[in-house]
């Protein structure tokens, strides 16, 4: 049997044994838990328009994200976001909170390794590829930008 | 009750976004990490085509708090940048407008790991 052959087969019977996961409720739940945390977002920042009424825009923004990375952090910290996480997928890993997940989760979880080579570095697990590519991705439009001179 | 429709405009494009990942997830059972990868470099080039501002204005955080939106700041400060200082604002321009998000999420982790301990897994 050749290679090729050996890893569909595997992959087939890799696909028997793993539970299927119900399509429509994960959608839902994943199309609800965003959708809320988008609502709670744009919460903050009409919080802060009514606080700082003289604000940009542009600060507002800031601070609506400020505010959600914060606080899933903090849930992260007491293993709320996990949970939530368990039943609302891409609900709660596309959101910006989702991002700060992604930090504070290896950093708690890496603690016990060291400050530097344990929490420092693991920190940037999943958000160092997210900002490397986010980085290259912005530079490159930037460098068409500054070619063209739109 | 005109906010309560601007609210739920940014419900449904907010979930929508979200559910068009989750999708991606089930049919292709890409990790999370590749999904927020994928969904910062769309939000990029999104910004880069003039798109995201359309949909900024139609959905407001329904559009930004998705990672789509960071991937847009990424993109805006960029061509910001350009626009004010030339080469070099390009090379600081991405990062400033992301400063914020990054650093509070760094600093949160930090503070957070100080005080709690990782839970076992069930």
């Amino acid at each position: 049997m050749d290679a090729k052959a050996r890893e569909k087969g595997y992959l087939k019977y890799v696909d028997s044994k793993t539970p299927q996961t119900k399509m429509w409720p994960t959608l839902f739940y994943a199309f609800l838990v965003g959708g809320i945390i988008c609502v709670i977002g744009e919460g903050l920042g009409d919080i802060a328009k009514l606080i700082w009424p003289t604000l940009a825009e542009q600060s507002i923004s800031a601070i609506t994200s400020a505010g959600l990375v914060f606080l899933a952090s903090f849930l992260t910290g007491i293993g709320v976001y996990d949970k939530i996480g368990a039943f609302a997928g891409a609900g709660s890993i596309v959101p910006i909170t989702g991002f700060s997940n992604s930090i504070a989760s290896p950093a708690i979880e890496f603690k016990n390794e060291g400050f530097i080579f344990g929490m420092a570095a693991k920190m940037f697990v999943v958000a160092g590829p997210v900002i490397v590519n986010g980085l290259a991705s912005a530079f490159v439009i930037g460098i068409i930008y500054f070619i063209f001179g739109i | 009750m005109e906010t309560f429709y601007s609210y739920l405009i940014i419900f449904a494009v907010g979930g929508f976004i979200c559910l068009l990942a989750q999708i991606l997830i089930i049919r292709t059972k890409m990790t999370s990490s590749r999904i927020l990868v994928l969904f910062v470099v769309i939000g990029a080039f999104l910004e880069g085509i003039q798109v995201f501002k359309y949909l900024e204005e139609f959905a407001g955080a329904g559009a930004r708090v998705p990672i789509i939106g960071f991937g847009a700041s990424l993109a805006r400060g960029a061509i910001q940048g350009i626009k004010e200082n030339g080469f070099l604002g390009l090379l600081a321009g991405p990062l400033s407008a992301t400063a914020i998000g990054i650093t509070v999420a760094v600093l949160g982790a930090y503070l957070f790991a100080l005080i709690f301990k990782s839970r076992t897994k069930k």
